[in-house]
């Protein structure tokens, strides 16, 4: 059943992202950092977790819930160390997704040829 | 006068304008919903895969689901098949991690030939760069927001 919502969840961010693109004629730099900031404020409400309990990586792979896990990282920080807990904190939970993004960016540089 | 700098600019805008091709927003919004959530549904297959094998729960699975991902867009943008996908999908492979995996990975690419320091190193977060901003400078403002409240005792 989780693997339904994922795709419903998940296609829908999308289709949200395509209308920025087509009706507000947005760039795509433009879209993604929006995506991005509406999940970090969507986690401040305390409404991205529980998109995560239904819909599974409907909601953990669209890039809204990078800026969800940055939020979340510096939360939990905050909570042991008080406030400079949330610079410390910020990349805790989401460091695979940059990490792998550096790696493999890395990887395809050494590997690959560029194309056309 | 007729032809200062701002006129011009302006009936460029109207000409470019009404020359501009309707978008098919309909078809992309189908395309972007069919390939968008594909690819999450293909995240819950390996997010099951390290659920069911590894020690991760529902809320920590994301992160070697992303993982995971970005490596198979690394092959996707290296053999050149993922930008053929994304002329049909668009923001459907574009908002995805998938998306932020292959801006990355492309332009490391892309800007080899001009060496690894000033071409690859530099370039490479050229595309993602805004997407790490906006997302870390907002994240601040709301965890420094929500934190102050919970100190507060306001929630």
């Amino acid at each position: 059943m989780v693997f339904l919502w994922s795709f419903i969840v998940g296609g829908m961010i999308c289709v949200i992202g395509q209308l920025m693109f087509d009706v507000l004629k947005l760039t795509p730099g433009h879209t993604l950092s929006i995506l991005v900031v509406a999940g970090a404020i969507l986690n401040g409400f305390g409404l991205y977790e529980p998109l995560i309990d239904f819909a599974g990586a409907g909601a953990t792979v669209p890039i809204t819930s990078f800026g969800n896990s940055l939020v979340h990282g510096a939360l939990q920080e905050a909570e042991k160390h008080g406030l400079i807990g949330v610079v410390t904190g910020m990349f805790e939970v989401t460091s695979s997704g940059i990490t792998a993004a550096i790696i493999f960016g890395m990887i395809g540089a050494i590997f690959f040829k560029p194309k056309g | 006068m007729d032809n200062s700098p701002s006129t011009t600019k302006k009936s460029y805008q109207k000409i470019a304008q009404q020359q501009e091709r309707k978008r098919p927003i309909l078809k992309n919004c189908i395309y972007a919903f069919f390939f968008g959530g594909l690819i999450c549904t293909i995240g819950q297959g390996i997010s099951t895969f390290y659920m069911y094998f590894f020690d991760f729960t529902e809320q920590t699975v994301g992160n070697p689901t992303t993982a995971t991902l970005i490596f198979i867009t690394m092959l996707l943008t290296g053999f050149g098949v993922y930008d053929h996908i994304a002329q049909f999908a668009g923001a459907g492979t574009a908002v995805p991690v998938t998306g932020f995996g292959n801006a990355v990975i492309s332009a490391a690419i892309e800007h080899r030939s001009e060496g690894f320091v000033q071409g690859v190193g530099g370039n490479m977060f050229k595309l993602a760069g805004s997407v790490i901003l906006f997302g870390v400078f907002s994240a601040f403002v709301v965890a420094l927001i929500k934190t102050i409240l919970l100190e507060w005792g306001v929630i």
